[in-house]
Protein backbone atom coordinates (compact mmCIF):
# COMPACT_ATOMS: atom_id res chain seq x y z
CA UNK A 1 0.00 0.00 0.00
CA UNK A 2 1.13 3.06 -0.59
CA UNK A 3 0.14 5.98 1.57
CA UNK A 4 1.38 9.32 1.26
CA UNK A 5 4.66 8.29 2.61
CA UNK A 6 5.85 12.23 2.26
CA UNK A 7 2.73 13.57 4.09
CA UNK A 8 4.30 14.19 7.13
CA UNK A 9 5.61 17.97 6.44
CA UNK A 10 8.83 19.38 7.66
CA UNK A 11 9.15 21.49 9.65
CA UNK A 12 10.43 24.10 7.29
CA UNK A 13 7.82 23.31 4.47
CA UNK A 14 5.29 24.16 7.25
CA UNK A 15 7.21 27.38 8.29
CA UNK A 16 7.61 27.98 4.42
CA UNK A 17 3.42 27.60 4.53
CA UNK A 18 2.61 29.64 7.16
CA UNK A 19 5.28 32.39 5.77
CA UNK A 20 3.44 32.03 2.79
CA UNK A 21 0.15 32.38 4.35
CA UNK A 22 0.70 35.09 6.63
CA UNK A 23 2.95 37.10 3.78
CA UNK A 24 -0.88 36.59 1.74
CA UNK A 25 -2.57 38.48 4.89
CA UNK A 26 -0.39 41.08 5.07
CA UNK A 27 -0.67 41.91 1.36
CA UNK A 28 -3.98 41.93 1.51
CA UNK A 29 -4.38 44.20 4.31
CA UNK A 30 -2.09 46.36 3.07
CA UNK A 31 -3.97 46.79 -0.03
CA UNK A 32 -7.46 47.30 2.01
CA UNK A 33 -6.05 49.50 3.84
CA UNK A 34 -5.92 52.58 0.92
CA UNK A 35 -9.50 51.76 1.03
CA UNK A 36 -9.90 52.31 4.50
CA UNK A 37 -7.66 55.54 4.76
CA UNK A 38 -10.90 56.77 2.48
CA UNK A 39 -11.83 59.28 5.88
CA UNK A 40 -15.55 59.42 6.43
CA UNK A 41 -14.86 63.21 6.16
CA UNK A 42 -16.48 62.12 2.91
CA UNK A 43 -20.04 63.30 4.24
CA UNK A 44 -22.58 65.49 3.01
CA UNK A 45 -20.83 68.56 3.73
CA UNK A 46 -23.83 70.85 2.72
CA UNK A 47 -22.80 72.84 0.17
CA UNK A 48 -20.60 70.13 -2.07
CA UNK A 49 -22.66 67.29 -3.22
CA UNK A 50 -20.81 63.76 -2.84
CA UNK A 51 -19.42 63.25 -6.81
CA UNK A 52 -17.44 67.04 -6.17
CA UNK A 53 -16.20 66.30 -3.09
CA UNK A 54 -14.97 62.48 -4.17
CA UNK A 55 -13.73 64.75 -7.74
CA UNK A 56 -12.04 67.20 -5.51
CA UNK A 57 -10.37 64.12 -3.44
CA UNK A 58 -9.14 62.26 -6.13
CA UNK A 59 -7.53 65.75 -7.75
CA UNK A 60 -5.56 66.10 -4.56
CA UNK A 61 -4.41 63.06 -4.25
CA UNK A 62 -2.95 63.11 -7.94
CA UNK A 63 -1.57 66.64 -7.49
CA UNK A 64 1.28 67.81 -5.71
CA UNK A 65 0.89 70.02 -2.45
CA UNK A 66 2.88 72.36 0.00
CA UNK A 67 2.17 70.35 3.30
CA UNK A 68 1.74 66.20 3.90
CA UNK A 69 -1.44 65.88 4.70
CA UNK A 70 -1.88 62.27 6.38
CA UNK A 71 -5.44 61.52 7.26
CA UNK A 72 -8.06 63.94 9.03
CA UNK A 73 -10.19 66.94 7.57
CA UNK A 74 -9.17 70.30 6.85
CA UNK A 75 -12.34 72.01 7.63
CA UNK A 76 -12.96 69.92 10.79
CA UNK A 77 -9.77 70.79 12.25
CA UNK A 78 -9.00 67.19 12.96
CA UNK A 79 -6.37 67.02 9.96
CA UNK A 80 -2.98 65.64 10.93
CA UNK A 81 -0.08 65.85 9.14
CA UNK A 82 2.86 67.97 8.66
CA UNK A 83 3.65 70.98 6.61
CA UNK A 84 6.70 71.77 4.43
CA UNK A 85 8.92 74.14 4.03
CA UNK A 86 8.18 76.50 0.97
CA UNK A 87 11.28 78.48 -0.64
CA UNK A 88 10.96 81.31 -3.42
CA UNK A 89 13.27 83.18 -4.78
CA UNK A 90 12.41 86.33 -6.42
CA UNK A 91 15.52 88.26 -6.58
CA UNK A 92 15.66 87.34 -2.55
CA UNK A 93 15.58 83.95 -1.08
CA UNK A 94 12.08 83.39 1.25
CA UNK A 95 11.77 80.72 3.25
CA UNK A 96 8.90 79.93 5.56
CA UNK A 97 6.68 77.16 6.66
CA UNK A 98 3.76 76.33 4.89
CA UNK A 99 1.46 76.51 7.82
CA UNK A 100 1.57 80.20 7.85
CA UNK A 101 -0.55 80.17 4.36
CA UNK A 102 -3.33 79.13 6.41
CA UNK A 103 -2.38 81.72 9.30
CA UNK A 104 -4.08 84.43 7.85
CA UNK A 105 -7.67 84.66 5.65
CA UNK A 106 -6.60 85.81 2.59
CA UNK A 107 -3.85 82.82 2.68
CA UNK A 108 -1.48 85.95 2.03
CA UNK A 109 1.70 85.74 3.62
CA UNK A 110 5.12 88.21 4.11
CA UNK A 111 8.46 87.83 3.88
CA UNK A 112 10.81 90.70 3.70
CA UNK A 113 8.87 92.89 2.55
CA UNK A 114 7.27 91.04 -0.27
CA UNK A 115 3.74 89.37 -0.16
CA UNK A 116 2.77 86.62 -1.50
CA UNK A 117 -0.54 84.39 -1.89
CA UNK A 118 -1.40 80.70 -2.24
CA UNK A 119 -4.17 80.55 -4.59
CA UNK A 120 -5.32 77.33 -5.94
CA UNK A 121 -2.21 75.64 -4.75
CA UNK A 122 0.13 78.14 -6.97
CA UNK A 123 2.07 81.14 -5.15
CA UNK A 124 1.92 83.67 -6.72
CA UNK A 125 3.64 87.40 -5.81
CA UNK A 126 0.96 89.95 -4.28
CA UNK A 127 0.23 92.92 -2.30
CA UNK A 128 -0.77 93.33 1.49
CA UNK A 129 -4.38 92.58 0.65
CA UNK A 130 -3.66 89.30 -1.18
CA UNK A 131 -5.05 90.63 -4.78
CA UNK A 132 -4.99 87.98 -8.16
CA UNK A 133 -5.75 89.96 -11.03
CA UNK A 134 -6.86 87.67 -14.30
CA UNK A 135 -5.73 88.39 -17.49
CA UNK A 136 -8.23 89.58 -20.37
CA UNK A 137 -10.23 86.60 -21.10
CA UNK A 138 -10.07 85.62 -17.10
CA UNK A 139 -8.82 82.49 -17.86
CA UNK A 140 -4.91 82.57 -16.22
CA UNK A 141 -3.87 84.53 -13.34
CA UNK A 142 -1.95 87.76 -14.14
CA UNK A 143 0.08 87.69 -11.06
CA UNK A 144 3.79 87.63 -11.16
CA UNK A 145 5.27 84.26 -9.95
CA UNK A 146 8.14 83.32 -8.16
CA UNK A 147 10.54 80.74 -8.92
CA UNK A 148 9.37 78.15 -6.49
CA UNK A 149 12.07 75.83 -5.02
CA UNK A 150 9.78 74.41 -2.24
CA UNK A 151 9.89 71.03 -0.45
CA UNK A 152 6.82 69.96 -1.75
CA UNK A 153 5.19 66.36 -0.94
CA UNK A 154 6.60 64.90 -4.00
CA UNK A 155 10.44 66.38 -3.50
CA UNK A 156 10.09 65.07 0.35
CA UNK A 157 8.94 62.14 -0.64
CA UNK A 158 11.80 61.50 -3.93
CA UNK A 159 14.00 62.13 -1.21
CA UNK A 160 13.11 59.95 1.52
CA UNK A 161 12.82 57.03 -1.43
CA UNK A 162 16.06 57.87 -3.10
CA UNK A 163 17.72 57.31 0.84
CA UNK A 164 15.99 54.47 1.46
CA UNK A 165 17.45 53.42 -1.69
CA UNK A 166 20.62 54.27 -1.51
CA UNK A 167 20.47 52.80 1.94
CA UNK A 168 19.70 49.39 0.69
CA UNK A 169 22.13 49.02 -2.03
CA UNK A 170 24.79 50.21 0.18
CA UNK A 171 24.34 47.59 2.82
CA UNK A 172 23.95 45.03 -0.43
CA UNK A 173 27.29 46.26 -1.46
CA UNK A 174 28.80 46.33 1.43
CA UNK A 175 28.09 42.84 2.66
CA UNK A 176 29.67 41.24 -0.23
CA UNK A 177 33.28 42.68 0.86
CA UNK A 178 33.87 39.92 2.89
CA UNK A 179 31.42 37.21 2.33
CA UNK A 180 30.60 36.07 -1.71
CA UNK A 181 27.53 34.29 -0.81
CA UNK A 182 24.04 36.67 -0.45
CA UNK A 183 22.60 36.81 3.09
CA UNK A 184 19.70 38.68 4.31
CA UNK A 185 18.56 41.48 2.48
CA UNK A 186 21.04 40.34 -0.49
CA UNK A 187 19.13 37.24 -1.31
CA UNK A 188 16.51 39.77 -2.75
CA UNK A 189 18.43 42.02 -4.91
CA UNK A 190 21.19 39.87 -6.14
CA UNK A 191 18.93 38.39 -8.63
CA UNK A 192 17.17 41.44 -9.13
CA UNK A 193 20.43 42.90 -10.22
CA UNK A 194 21.37 40.06 -12.33
CA UNK A 195 18.12 40.04 -13.55
CA UNK A 196 18.70 43.56 -15.02
CA UNK A 197 22.39 42.75 -16.32
CA UNK A 198 21.41 39.68 -18.43
CA UNK A 199 18.15 39.81 -19.42
CA UNK A 200 17.85 44.17 -19.86
CA UNK A 201 21.26 45.12 -20.61
CA UNK A 202 23.47 42.48 -21.96
CA UNK A 203 20.84 41.79 -24.84
CA UNK A 204 20.62 45.42 -26.01
CA UNK A 205 23.65 46.26 -25.76
CA UNK A 206 25.81 43.78 -26.61
CA UNK A 207 29.23 42.17 -24.05
CA UNK A 208 31.23 44.95 -25.29
CA UNK A 209 29.42 47.92 -24.13
CA UNK A 210 26.92 46.95 -21.70
CA UNK A 211 28.84 48.04 -18.70
CA UNK A 212 29.03 51.84 -19.04
CA UNK A 213 25.12 51.78 -18.99
CA UNK A 214 24.48 49.60 -15.99
CA UNK A 215 24.63 52.18 -13.30
CA UNK A 216 21.83 54.12 -14.71
CA UNK A 217 19.99 51.29 -16.13
CA UNK A 218 20.06 49.59 -12.21
CA UNK A 219 19.17 53.41 -10.99
CA UNK A 220 16.21 53.92 -13.19
CA UNK A 221 14.92 50.12 -12.82
CA UNK A 222 14.72 50.44 -8.99
CA UNK A 223 13.68 54.02 -8.69
CA UNK A 224 10.48 53.56 -11.08
CA UNK A 225 9.75 50.69 -9.51
CA UNK A 226 10.02 51.94 -5.77
CA UNK A 227 8.33 54.66 -6.88
CA UNK A 228 5.42 53.19 -8.07
CA UNK A 229 4.82 50.31 -5.28
CA UNK A 230 5.18 53.55 -3.25
CA UNK A 231 2.31 55.63 -4.67
CA UNK A 232 0.28 52.00 -3.93
CA UNK A 233 0.35 53.21 -0.25
CA UNK A 234 -2.31 54.86 1.48
CA UNK A 235 -0.23 57.66 1.78
CA UNK A 236 -1.38 59.45 -1.41
CA UNK A 237 1.86 59.74 -3.04
CA UNK A 238 2.14 59.99 -6.49
CA UNK A 239 5.32 60.90 -7.82
CA UNK A 240 5.56 58.58 -11.28
CA UNK A 241 2.36 60.37 -12.20
CA UNK A 242 3.67 63.55 -12.24
CA UNK A 243 4.71 64.21 -15.93
CA UNK A 244 7.66 66.38 -14.71
CA UNK A 245 9.17 63.58 -13.15
CA UNK A 246 8.95 61.21 -16.25
CA UNK A 247 9.81 64.05 -17.83
CA UNK A 248 13.41 64.51 -16.38
CA UNK A 249 13.67 60.19 -16.39
CA UNK A 250 12.82 60.50 -20.07
CA UNK A 251 15.21 63.66 -20.87
CA UNK A 252 18.49 61.97 -19.15
CA UNK A 253 17.68 58.90 -21.01
CA UNK A 254 17.84 60.98 -24.21
CA UNK A 255 21.06 62.86 -23.30
CA UNK A 256 23.09 59.25 -22.92
CA UNK A 257 21.82 58.53 -25.88
CA UNK A 258 22.87 61.17 -27.63
CA UNK A 259 25.90 61.85 -26.18
CA UNK A 260 27.48 58.70 -25.84
CA UNK A 261 26.43 58.08 -29.69
CA UNK A 262 29.45 56.64 -31.87
CA UNK A 263 29.60 57.54 -35.42
CA UNK A 264 27.01 54.68 -36.78
CA UNK A 265 24.56 56.02 -34.33
CA UNK A 266 24.18 59.27 -36.87
CA UNK A 267 25.07 57.94 -39.98
CA UNK A 268 22.06 55.70 -39.46
CA UNK A 269 19.89 58.82 -38.50
CA UNK A 270 21.29 61.56 -41.35
CA UNK A 271 22.75 59.55 -44.13
CA UNK A 272 21.88 55.99 -43.60
CA UNK A 273 23.39 53.02 -45.18
CA UNK A 274 21.83 50.64 -47.80
CA UNK A 275 19.20 53.44 -49.07
CA UNK A 276 18.97 55.03 -52.30
CA UNK A 277 20.06 58.88 -51.99
CA UNK A 278 17.25 60.18 -52.97
CA UNK A 279 15.02 58.12 -50.14
CA UNK A 280 17.66 59.19 -47.68
CA UNK A 281 16.82 62.66 -47.84
CA UNK A 282 13.57 62.00 -47.27
CA UNK A 283 13.96 59.63 -44.19
CA UNK A 284 16.31 61.91 -42.36
CA UNK A 285 13.37 64.32 -41.05
CA UNK A 286 11.75 61.47 -40.14
CA UNK A 287 14.43 59.73 -38.13
CA UNK A 288 15.64 63.21 -36.37
CA UNK A 289 11.66 63.12 -35.24
CA UNK A 290 11.69 59.49 -34.03
CA UNK A 291 14.60 60.72 -31.80
CA UNK A 292 12.77 63.33 -30.04
CA UNK A 293 9.42 60.69 -30.21
CA UNK A 294 11.26 57.63 -28.60
CA UNK A 295 12.30 59.03 -25.20
CA UNK A 296 8.85 61.02 -25.39
CA UNK A 297 6.86 58.41 -25.76
CA UNK A 298 9.23 56.71 -22.66
CA UNK A 299 7.60 59.41 -20.77
CA UNK A 300 3.97 59.59 -21.69
CA UNK A 301 3.55 55.90 -20.99
CA UNK A 302 4.99 55.76 -17.87
CA UNK A 303 3.16 59.08 -16.56
CA UNK A 304 -0.37 57.98 -18.59
CA UNK A 305 -0.11 54.41 -16.99
CA UNK A 306 0.48 55.42 -13.41
CA UNK A 307 -1.88 57.70 -13.43
CA UNK A 308 -4.39 56.24 -14.68
CA UNK A 309 -4.01 53.53 -12.46
CA UNK A 310 -4.33 55.61 -9.51
CA UNK A 311 -7.32 57.49 -10.91
CA UNK A 312 -9.28 54.33 -11.54
CA UNK A 313 -8.56 53.26 -7.65
CA UNK A 314 -9.02 56.24 -6.17
CA UNK A 315 -12.72 56.34 -8.37
CA UNK A 316 -13.89 52.90 -7.07
CA UNK A 317 -13.32 53.81 -3.74
CA UNK A 318 -15.20 56.88 -3.99
CA UNK A 319 -17.72 54.95 -5.60
CA UNK A 320 -18.31 52.96 -2.33
CA UNK A 321 -19.45 56.25 -0.80
CA UNK A 322 -21.91 57.06 -3.49
CA UNK A 323 -23.77 53.42 -3.30
CA UNK A 324 -26.18 52.75 -0.18
CA UNK A 325 -26.29 49.48 -0.83
CA UNK A 326 -23.96 46.90 0.99
CA UNK A 327 -23.74 44.80 -1.76
CA UNK A 328 -22.84 47.01 -4.08
CA UNK A 329 -19.87 48.38 -1.99
CA UNK A 330 -18.42 44.78 -1.27
CA UNK A 331 -18.46 44.81 -4.80
CA UNK A 332 -16.69 47.57 -5.31
CA UNK A 333 -14.41 46.82 -2.86
CA UNK A 334 -13.24 43.72 -4.09
CA UNK A 335 -13.02 45.07 -7.42
CA UNK A 336 -10.93 47.94 -6.20
CA UNK A 337 -8.52 45.38 -4.39
CA UNK A 338 -8.13 43.22 -7.82
CA UNK A 339 -7.16 46.45 -9.44
CA UNK A 340 -5.03 46.82 -6.61
CA UNK A 341 -2.92 43.22 -7.07
CA UNK A 342 -2.66 44.32 -10.85
CA UNK A 343 -1.34 47.56 -9.87
CA UNK A 344 1.52 46.00 -8.20
CA UNK A 345 1.80 44.19 -11.43
CA UNK A 346 1.91 47.42 -13.40
CA UNK A 347 4.30 48.97 -11.47
CA UNK A 348 7.10 46.23 -12.12
CA UNK A 349 6.03 46.18 -15.71
CA UNK A 350 6.75 49.58 -16.33
CA UNK A 351 9.88 50.06 -14.85
CA UNK A 352 10.84 46.84 -16.37
CA UNK A 353 9.50 47.97 -19.54
CA UNK A 354 11.09 51.73 -19.07
CA UNK A 355 14.49 50.20 -18.71
CA UNK A 356 14.45 48.23 -21.40
CA UNK A 357 13.88 50.56 -23.66
CA UNK A 358 16.47 52.49 -22.56
CA UNK A 359 18.85 50.03 -22.73
CA UNK A 360 17.27 49.18 -26.72
CA UNK A 361 18.00 53.15 -27.15
CA UNK A 362 21.23 52.53 -25.66
CA UNK A 363 22.25 49.78 -28.08
CA UNK A 364 21.57 51.71 -31.04
CA UNK A 365 23.59 54.25 -29.78
CA UNK A 366 26.53 51.86 -29.63
CA UNK A 367 26.27 49.48 -32.37
CA UNK A 368 28.89 48.61 -34.87
CA UNK A 369 28.03 48.67 -38.60
CA UNK A 370 27.32 45.32 -39.81
CA UNK A 371 28.07 44.09 -42.95
CA UNK A 372 24.57 43.57 -44.87
CA UNK A 373 24.97 47.20 -46.04
CA UNK B 1 -17.28 64.89 -21.59
CA UNK B 2 -19.06 65.79 -24.98
CA UNK B 3 -19.80 63.01 -27.55
CA UNK B 4 -16.46 62.80 -30.43
CA UNK B 5 -14.41 62.42 -27.05
CA UNK B 6 -16.66 59.67 -26.00
CA UNK B 7 -16.45 58.32 -29.30
CA UNK B 8 -12.81 58.81 -29.64
CA UNK B 9 -12.08 57.18 -26.64
CA UNK B 10 -14.22 54.13 -27.71
CA UNK B 11 -12.09 53.46 -30.73
CA UNK B 12 -8.93 53.53 -28.80
CA UNK B 13 -10.16 51.08 -27.04
CA UNK B 14 -11.05 49.14 -29.83
CA UNK B 15 -7.88 49.67 -31.38
CA UNK B 16 -6.08 48.51 -28.36
CA UNK B 17 -8.14 45.43 -27.36
CA UNK B 18 -7.52 44.57 -31.47
CA UNK B 19 -4.03 45.20 -31.06
CA UNK B 20 -3.22 43.10 -27.96
CA UNK B 21 -5.88 40.60 -28.62
CA UNK B 22 -3.62 39.59 -31.90
CA UNK B 23 -0.14 39.72 -30.11
CA UNK B 24 -1.96 37.66 -27.83
CA UNK B 25 -3.07 35.06 -30.09
CA UNK B 26 0.04 34.51 -31.71
CA UNK B 27 1.82 33.97 -29.00
CA UNK B 28 -0.53 31.53 -28.00
CA UNK B 29 -0.08 29.75 -31.40
CA UNK B 30 3.82 30.09 -31.20
CA UNK B 31 3.47 28.25 -27.43
CA UNK B 32 1.62 25.72 -29.13
CA UNK B 33 4.20 25.08 -31.77
CA UNK B 34 7.34 24.91 -29.44
CA UNK B 35 6.27 24.47 -26.20
CA UNK B 36 10.08 24.90 -25.10
CA UNK B 37 10.13 28.77 -26.35
CA UNK B 38 7.52 29.71 -24.08
CA UNK B 39 10.00 31.71 -21.67
CA UNK B 40 11.29 34.23 -24.68
CA UNK B 41 7.77 34.47 -26.36
CA UNK B 42 6.11 35.37 -23.23
CA UNK B 43 8.69 37.48 -22.71
CA UNK B 44 8.54 39.25 -26.06
CA UNK B 45 4.40 39.26 -25.85
CA UNK B 46 4.50 41.36 -22.89
CA UNK B 47 6.56 43.81 -24.50
CA UNK B 48 4.36 44.08 -27.36
CA UNK B 49 1.54 44.65 -25.00
CA UNK B 50 3.12 47.45 -22.95
CA UNK B 51 3.89 49.75 -26.20
CA UNK B 52 0.76 49.21 -27.48
CA UNK B 53 -0.83 49.95 -24.48
CA UNK B 54 1.40 53.10 -24.27
CA UNK B 55 -0.10 54.49 -26.97
CA UNK B 56 -3.47 53.17 -25.73
CA UNK B 57 -3.27 55.02 -22.60
CA UNK B 58 -1.26 58.27 -24.37
CA UNK B 59 -3.90 58.87 -26.90
CA UNK B 60 -6.97 58.22 -24.24
CA UNK B 61 -5.34 61.21 -22.12
CA UNK B 62 -5.40 63.54 -25.34
CA UNK B 63 -8.70 62.61 -25.58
Amino acid sequence: MYFCADFKMTLESRVMQTKRFGFLVLLFSFLMSTSMMASDSHGESGEISMKEQIRKDIDHHLKDSHSFHLWGDHDEGTAVGFPLPIILWDGQIHTFSSSEFHHSENNVVESKGSYFREYHSKIYSTDAEGSITYDENHEFVANDKPIDFSITKNVFSLILISALIFWIFSTVAKRYKNDPVPRGMSKIFEPLVIFVRDEIAIPNIGEKHYKKYMNYLLTVFFFIWMINLFGQTPLGINITGNIAITFALALITFLITTFTANKNYWGHIFWMPGVPYLMRVVLAPIEVLGMFIKPFALLIRLYANISAGHVVIMSIIGLLFVFENWFARGAFLGLGLFLSVIELLVAFLQAYIFTMLSALYFGSAVEEPHADH
Amino acid sequence: MEIPTIVGAGLIVIGVGIGIGRIGGSAMEAIARQPEASGKIQSAMIIAAALIEGIGFAALFAA
